[in-house]
């Protein structure tokens, strides 16, 4: 795969990591699943992606984790935000709402503009 | 989420597991999209392998789960480390602040103890272990026959012999020397107001270079420089080197000084160089004396002169000092005395043994250096084992402390670990107030310019030093600082719970620590002291020395005479004359009781002629020995306090009378063994001598030294190489000084003004390592005492609180006060005599090791060993008195309750 591209794709996954943490804390199954709905399927976040940038974003202290229960009682690693985390994910979404614009501005060009005057 | 349960809690009992953690969560994952994936209708078995499948690479993604995790575990067991660490330091400051007589004794034993040793390392590294401050310092022997009866006129060898022996010897790269018989104060300063003396030294020309010396400023002497001072240099007069501290003293660092003309004894000659800082001639060659400038010797007029110079070499890289005295062997069969005589070859056979210079300059003090490095040795160990001590009544009075963190949680090594925070506090900051008590004592030192003890000038603290002692220092203070620590670890946190009032097992087990740790320090102390004691009655035995002559009430001043005349009879009679106006007027200065001059005085340097031979007898050569000559006025026996039997010279021992010779008492026992040697003929070549008295053995060479021949002559028949005059007054010497000064200018206005030196001062610089040693020794040997005395105090005190109780039940017995007492003392009697004991099977030993650092003394010298005995036994009284008081005045009612 292209590095530059992957480099796009990790940085926008922490972001949706984060955001999936907002409601509370989640284990690694259930993000993935938060994911894959809030994006109606169009995000299918592999594991060996997930699981990495996980433990990364944990020490960066943006998430902590605890060892809990999941719905049907089995032992699992559940992610919660911390408050440097949040932090960052309010910073991240402003990123990204201002590059989406931009980037939605240029496409939503439907004739070559004027020369600028000088 | 739901809550933890309770068999969570111990999923990690035995520490954080990353690769686990790791395991599980994946785990965790492909379980549930299974089961997800069961739910949406795929058997069980296609369940798990779509999981699988979708999952990829699972090691992959394991193998870099494990790694972050490692990663965070060791950053965050590096944080919780320097947390505790920082907790463990704030607490030590607190429990310290909060017992601040505890922090003050055990501080003020370690820096005592620490600061000693880096003082005395200092000292031993200086002397002992660094080489000389010159280039492949290695390589520089002295070159002289084993010392012997007859001084430095055996040590030496004439210009002659020097130049045979530079020329066919192989091992050497050049060999040099200096004029040995040099005096303080042999030069006069003048033309700037009133002359001031000044000592010189006369060298061969080469000795800067082959000591490898490079000059501050300025240039060393040239090849035709060194041939004497007698060929002037380009600009037609005499040249000189100046030392560098009398350069900035006399010239105040004059950086011109190159080139200027000054004069002295009335002639001009030129300043040609600056001699470094780093280059203290007296520091190596003459310890406690001073070299202020350096001319160059003439081997050409000191040709007749005999023995005259010193050899020093500088070996070729490679050749051993071995080596070097077998090409000195093979050399000295073929070397003249004096070319012109050819009966004079071989007669330095044998004579010529290269030994290193560093062991010359420093040998004989060897032997007490270590002594010294063990004595303070044995105060670090004393020290510890009083910290060690402190430190476990500490810890029993805060056994509950531990305890009690010990059940709230704290493991073994974290208790242990503050121990050791603890003692590493207190003896950094002992290691830092030692260090600077080491500095000030090294600094005074450094600057005692009257220790007869070489390189003191080059004393400093070096890094390596420092480095090395405080480390010792440390580790030994830690070591100690833990003992108490370990034991109170590993005790039953249970009994101590119930046992931190009095009573039980541990207790009484740490009492027996304690009181072994003080028989250990008493006996420490105890060899401390016997060595002290030892040293002690050496050094009074060396004052009590009969010198052979009285130093008190007698004063020494360097007398300048010009007896330049054109015959060698108008010479003696100028002299004559000269001395006697002298010594006249000095003798009517009111107070004065006797004058005299001689040309050599005791203590200092000497020099021989040829062995004289008894008229009539007949010897094998060899078997007399050479004696000191001395060449004095008459009066100069009296003068010194020196006995006489027979007469001694008078004025009327004119040049054409018949010649007279004093000689000591030793001497007249080796010559004329049984016999009444007054009115005996010498015969030195075809010269007779009339012996005309006898005087008492002088202690010559040092106050220690055995004693040998000695003669004297008359200045009327004999000549004098310089005149010192020696005064006996009950007069103060400062008083009198003047008033002699006064008289010598009124008949010669270049008289300088040189010091005036009490005999005493001499002697004193004689003795003044023997001295320093000593007071060194008894100084560790009081700092023991008082530290064992703390130790006893503290032991007896704790056993008394802890038995309280007991004691109280006694009195309440009907025990009386004087009873409690008694056994209080007597406890504390009981552990000083096995400290007593021990400490003097291992002062024997010791004794017996330093036996050659006595004088007249034994090591099994009774009264040190009754004096260290007794001295133990009183401090083992005083401190166990206080103690004993406080237990017979313990209330029964009130210890009883209180149980």
């Amino acid at each position: 795969m292209d590095p530059a591209k992957l480099e796009f794709l990790r940085g926008t996954l922490d972001v949706l990591i984060l955001k999936s943490l907002v409601w509370g804390p989640l284990h690694g199954y259930a993000i993935t699943n938060f994911i894959r709905r809030q994006s109606d399927d169009a995000f299918l976040v592999e594991e060996g992606t997930l699981y990495p940038a996980l433990w990364r974003l944990e020490s960066k202290r943006l998430l902590s984790s605890d060892w809990g229960l999941s719905e049907n009682n089995r032992k699992a690693k559940f992610y919660r935000l911390t408050s440097e985390g949040r932090r960052r994910l309010r910073q991240e979404v402003k990123i990204w709402e201002a590059y989406a614009v931009a980037v939605a501005k240029v496409l939503a060009t439907t004739r070559l503009p004027e020369p600028e005057e000088a | 989420m739901t809550d933890t349960p309770f068999w969570r809690r111990y999923a990690r009992f035995f520490g954080p597991d990353p690769a686990a953690d790791v395991k599980d969560e994946l785990g965790f994952h492909l379980e549930a999209k299974t089961e997800d994936l069961i739910r949406q209708g795929l058997t069980p078995e296609a369940a798990r392998k779509e999981a699988e499948r979708q999952f990829g690479d699972l090691h992959a993604v394991q193998r870099i789960g494990q790694r972050i995790g490692q990663n965070r575990e060791r950053r965050k067991r590096l944080s919780d480390y320097t947390q505790d660490l920082l907790h463990d330091a704030r607490y030590t400051f607190r429990t310290l602040g909060r017992d601040p007589g505890f922090a003050a004794v055990s501080l003020l034993i370690l820096a005592l103890a620490i600061g000693a040793n880096v003082a005395v390392f200092s000292v031993v590294n200086t002397i002992l272990l660094r080489p000389l401050p010159f280039p492949h310092a290695n390589e520089l022997v002295w070159i002289a026959p084993p010392p012997s009866e007859c001084g430095w006129s055996c040590a030496t060898y004439s210009a002659d012999a020097y130049e045979e022996f530079r020329t066919m010897s192989r091992a050497y790269q050049d060999v040099t020397g200096y004029e040995a018989f040099t005096t303080p104060e042999n030069f006069r300063l003048t033309g700037h107001g009133e002359p001031v003396p000044a000592t010189g030294m006369e060298v061969i020309g080469n000795f800067f270079q082959v000591l490898g010396v490079q000059p501050a400023m300025g240039r060393l002497f040239t090849a035709e420089e060194a041939r004497g001072p007698v060929v002037p240099n380009s600009t037609g007069t005499p040249v000189v080197l100046l030392a560098n501290a009398y350069w900035r003293r006399q010239f105040h660092s004059d950086p011109a000084i190159v080139g200027k003309p000054i004069e002295l004894n009335g002639a001009p000659v030129t300043v040609v160089g600056v001699l470094p800082e780093s280059f203290d001639y007296g520091a190596v060659f003459a310890p406690g004396a001073r070299a202020d400038l350096f001319v160059p010797l003439s081997l050409d007029t000191e040709r007749m002169w005999g023995n005259i110079v010193t050899l020093i070499g500088r070996l070729k890289p490679g050749v051993s000092v071995a080596q070097a005295l077998d090409d000195a062997n093979r050399v000295t069969p073929d070397m003249y005395f004096n070319v012109k005589y050819p009966q004079s070859k071989g007669r330095y056979k044998g004579d010529l043994v290269p030994v290193p210079l560093k062991d010359y300059v420093t040998g004989k003090l060897r032997r007490s250096l270590i002594a010294l490095w063990l004595a303070v040795g044995t105060i670090l160990l004393i020290a510890g084992v009083n910290l060690s001590n402190l430190l476990l009544a500490r810890s029993a009075a805060r056994a509950k402390e531990f305890a009690t963190r010990g059940a709230l949680g704290a493991s073994r090594g974290r208790i242990i670990r503050q121990l050791l925070m603890e003692s590493l506090v207190l003896s950094s900051a002992g290691a830092v107030l030692g260090l600077g008590l080491a500095f000030a004592v090294i600094r005074w030192l450094a600057h005692q310019g009257s220790l007869a003890l070489p390189l003191l000038n080059s004393l400093r603290i070096d890094g390596q030093v420092v480095g090395w002692t405080v480390l010792v220092a440390i580790l030994t203070a830690m070591i100690f600082g833990l003992l108490p620590g370990l034991r109170m670890a590993s005790g039953n946190l249970q009994e101590l719970l119930k046992d931190s009032g009095a009573g039980a097992g541990l207790g009484r087990q740490h009492e027996r620590i304690r009181a072994g740790l003080v028989i250990s320090e008493i006996a420490l102390a105890c060899v401390l002291l016997v060595s002290a004691g030892l040293l002690l009655r050496s050094f009074s035995n060396v004052l009590e020395v009969n010198l052979g002559f009285e130093p008190d009430h007698a004063s020494s001043m360097n007398v300048e005479y010009d007896e330049s005349a054109p015959t060698d009879e108008a010479r003696v009679l100028k002299r004559t004359a000269i001395f006697q106006d002298v010594l006249a007027r000095v003798a009517a200065i009111p107070g004065v009781q006797a004058a005299g001059i001689s040309d050599y005085l005791p203590l200092g340097p000497n020099r021989s002629w040829d062995t004289p031979i008894p008229k009539g007898k007949v010897f094998a050569p060899g078997e007399l020995p050479e004696p000191l000559v001395y060449v004095v006025t008459p009066g100069f026996i009296r003068a010194m306090g020196m006995g006489l039997q027979g007469r001694d010279f008078t004025w009327a021992d004119g040049p054409k009378s018949e010649r007279v010779i004093i000689i000591n008492a030793s001497m007249a026992r080796r010559f004329w063994p049984g016999e009444d040697p007054v009115n005996k003929i010498l015969m030195r070549g075809d010269e007779q001598d009339r012996v005309v008295g006898v005087v008492d053995d002088v202690h010559e060479e040092s106050v220690e030294s055995t004693l040998g021949a000695q003669v004297y002559y008359p200045c009327t028949q004999q000549g004098p190489s310089r005149a010192q005059l020696v005064v006996r007054s009950s007069l103060p010497p400062a008083a009198l000084g003047t008033s002699v000064l006064r008289a010598l200018r009124e008949l010669n206005p270049h008289q300088p003004a040189s010091e005036f030196r009490p005999m005493r001062t001499i002697v004193d610089h004689a003795v003044s390592p023997r001295r320093f040693f000593m007071l060194l020794v008894a100084a560790f040997a009081g700092l023991g005492l008082l530290l064992a005395t703390l130790g006893i105090y503290g032991v007896i005190s704790y056993s008394v609180t802890r038995q309280r109780p007991e004691i109280g039940v006694r009195m309440a017995l009907g025990a009386t006060a004087g009873r409690v007492q008694r056994q209080v003392l007597g406890n504390t009697l009981r552990l000083a005599l096995a400290g007593i004991g021990l400490g003097t099977l291992i002062a024997f030993v010791v004794a017996r090791a330093i036996a050659s650092l006595l004088f007249a003394t034994s090591p099994w010298d009774f009264p040190s060993y009754l004096g260290m005995a007794l001295a133990l036994l009183l401090v083992a009284v005083v401190s166990g008195y206080i103690p004993a008081r406080r237990a017979s005045s313990i209330n029964p009612m009130e210890a009883l309750r209180n149980t």
